[in-house]
């Protein structure tokens, strides 16, 4: 049994079956890569994971709860961080306050009132910050602000905010999406070295297959709002049904 | 100091000693000079500078810090002043009473307006919270008249109960809001060869208050609650999947703000016993948001600087008339001085919001950061320049690479 574990997911808009029986178990743990053409429903699933959207059919469990019906903010607080195309950060915060943040979220929960006492005497809410920065090697930034960054510091330091939070689950929706090589690279290092820890389940949705084939231990590849099938990236590689899929023919 | 870091100290100090000086800095014309007419010292402008300053403190808190756009203050403002009015008619002329109320009623108010409001974001949210004002001012000027006094405001009456003071209202005066025996209104003038300085108690209480509501928003600024709200104004859907539930959060300073709102009514009933519905009007709303904009939204200083420039223009611009134009210009040729004044006339007098407007439109547009964003340019510059006097090449070199 998985961490997560999708079972006879349906959604609909309208007449489009955006995703059609969809069951998916991730272990505890592991990296499990979901791709598929434009269109496949793979964005649509990680939304119904997230509590951005309701399934009409069937169940989300995630640690043994269902997710369903749950707000956001509910969901994260369960273990499960998110980090979306686009980069999605504080920008007119300075690196180290969006960092503080996800850190006060764990410590005090989803609303706390404190009003009066200082940003700057939680000293152990800019410990616990500066410490992750200083696993990112983004300490020397942390005064900056974080709209000044580049694209692939803002990508690193939305992994850090969600590392911050220790989450269970980490759901990355096409991480690597509009970014220079060099950068792509550091991101896939960055998670390599967060796989390598064993601590945390990472889930991933990706068109880059560099990306994938060199993170992923499963793949589970979506056509049409259906799994087509799910294994090893070795044994996806050479399956005619994905190329399939991804061609449009008969290989 | 406080709690506060060195540069919010200052702040602090400089808003103090401007307030504590401000009976002399706002009349520095002798009292039957030309330019008397814009001395502004006097304490019935000075209480407005302070009241509309903690009303707008109060507003960016809510505007400045989340970024929700609420277009229906002013009815904080109207409720806490009906609620402190109430008090002196009921319980005593006690200004602390009656404004703890007005504080109170504003805030409980506010988690009404807020909490139906704040469930949509943006434009809707502006005109929900409109909507609820221009409800509120309905009701006050027609269906609530007995409680509201309708058209005429709430007043006064000698027959008021005033169940800790009554003795003291039966010798035929209607009694005035003080504070322990401090009548709001005492004042003292001090005659300084041809000037002439006006200190009043209802003033220094005011201003009193508003050190104390500016001290509180510096520290709800620099607060986990306050970085909180920037983060929501920045980017709600992180917050959303970072764990954090906004609303509460935007609800918390909707209320604070509100409540600010109605200290501010409060005072001004304290000032001067009575309310009124008018007070609640959408353009007393709006005028908040102009104050805001107009010193620098998200500022520290910034709001108190737009009320006590708008508050300026409202009671002196629009004092200056035709006849004063033409004393102004009596030096000129006659043909030339009528042309002169003809032409500025549209500002001044009933056309002061022209003026205002055109200030508002040069201010959004050249200083996005209000007033602050110009001090700061200024200050940069000057700076620059100094540094240019005595640097060393050296210095010049890290400025460039700046």
């Amino acid at each position: 049994m998985g961490i997560l574990e999708v079972k006879n997911v349906n959604k609909r808009f309208g007449g489009l079956q955006a995703l059609g029986d969809v069951n998916l178990s991730v272990a505890e743990n592991s990296v499990h890569a979901i791709i598929g053409p434009n269109g496949a429903g793979k964005s649509t699933l990680l939304n119904c994971l997230v509590g951005k959207l309701i399934p009409d059919t069937g169940s989300v469990m995630f640690d043994g709860q269902s997710v369903l019906g749950r707000k956001p903010y509910e969901i994260n607080q369960m273990g499960i961080s998110r980090v979306f195309q686009t980069p999605e950060i504080f920008g007119d915060l300075s690196v180290i306050e969006n960092m503080m943040i996800p850190c006060f979220a764990k410590r005090d929960g989803a609303f706390r009132m404190h009003a009066i006492e200082s940003t700057a005497t939680e000293q152990e809410i800019i410990d616990h910050a500066e410490q992750v920065l200083e696993e990112l090697n983004m300490a020397d930034k942390r005064h900056m602000q974080a709209a000044w960054m580049s694209r692939g510091d803002k990508r690193r330091l939305e992994i850090g905010m969600c590392l911050a939070q220790d989450p269970k689950l980490l759901l990355l929706d096409e991480p690597t999406a509009g970014m220079a090589r060099a950068d792509t690279n550091n991101t896939i290092d960055l998670l390599k070295q967060i796989r390598d820890e064993g601590k945390i389940t990472i889930a991933i949705i990706e068109h880059d297959m560099h990306v994938v084939f060199s993170l992923a231990e499963r793949i589970t590849v979506l056509a049409q709002g259906r799994p087509l099938v799910e294994d090893t990236p070795e044994n996806i590689k050479g399956h005619p049904k994905v190329r399939e899929a991804y061609l449009g023919e008969t290989a | 100091m406080l709690g506060l870091g060195k540069k919010d100290t200052l702040l602090l100090g400089i808003v103090a000693v401007l307030t504590i000086l401000a009976p002399f800095i706002f009349n520095p014309f002798p009292v039957n000079s030309a330019m008397a007419q814009f001395n502004a010292g006097y304490p019935d402008l000075l209480q407005r500078f302070v009241i509309f300053g903690i009303f707008a403190i109060g507003y960016n808190l809510l505007f400045g810090l989340t970024g929700y756009l609420s277009f229906g203050h002013a009815a904080f403002l109207g409720v806490g002043s009906y609620a402190a009015v109430w008090m002196f008619k009921l319980l005593s002329m006690n200004v602390i009473p009656a404004i703890a109320l007005s504080v109170l009623t504003a805030g409980l108010f506010a988690v009404l307006i807020g909490y139906i409001s704040l469930r949509r974001s943006g434009i809707y949210f502006a005109i929900l919270t409109l909507a609820f004002a221009q409800m509120t001012y309905a009701l006050a000027y027609s269906v609530l008249t007995p409680i509201t006094g309708g058209e005429t405001g709430l007043q006064l009456a000698l027959s008021d109960p005033r169940i800790l003071d009554g003795a003291a209202s039966a010798e035929g005066n209607l009694p005035v809001p003080g504070l322990f025996g401090l009548e709001m209104r005492d004042s003292v003038q001090l005659a300084v060869g041809d000037w002439l300085f006006t200190f009043s108690a209802g003033y220094y209480f005011s201003g009193l208050v508003m050190l104390l509501a500016f001290y509180l928003a510096i520290r709800i600024f620099r607060s986990p609650f306050g970085m909180m709200l920037r983060a929501i104004k920045s980017n709600q859907q992180r917050v959303n999947y970072t764990g954090l539930n906004a609303r509460p959060y935007t609800l918390a300073a909707f209320v604070i703000s509100g409540m600010y709102a109605g200290l501010a009514g409060g005072l001004m009933a304290a000032m001067d016993p009575l309310a009124g519905a008018e007070r609640m009007y959408w353009t007393a709303s709006g005028e908040v948001v102009l104050m805001t904009i107009l010193g620098g939204v998200g500022t520290l200083i910034g709001p108190v600087l737009g009320a006590g420039l708008i508050k300026y223009m409202e009671n002196i611009v629009s004092k200056i008339n035709s006849d004063i134009l033409h004393g102004w210009f009596a030096f000129m040729p006659d043909g030339l001085e009528d042309f002169i004044v003809s032409i500025i006339y549209p500002f001044i007098g009933k056309g002061w919001h022209l003026t205002l407007g055109i200030i508002f439109m040069l201010v959004v547009i050249f200083l996005p950061g209000g007033l602050v964003e110009g001090g700061q340019r200024i200050a940069r510059l000057l700076r620059r320049r100094k540094s240019d006097k005595d640097e060393d090449a050296g210095q010049a070199k890290t400025e460039a690479a700046e």
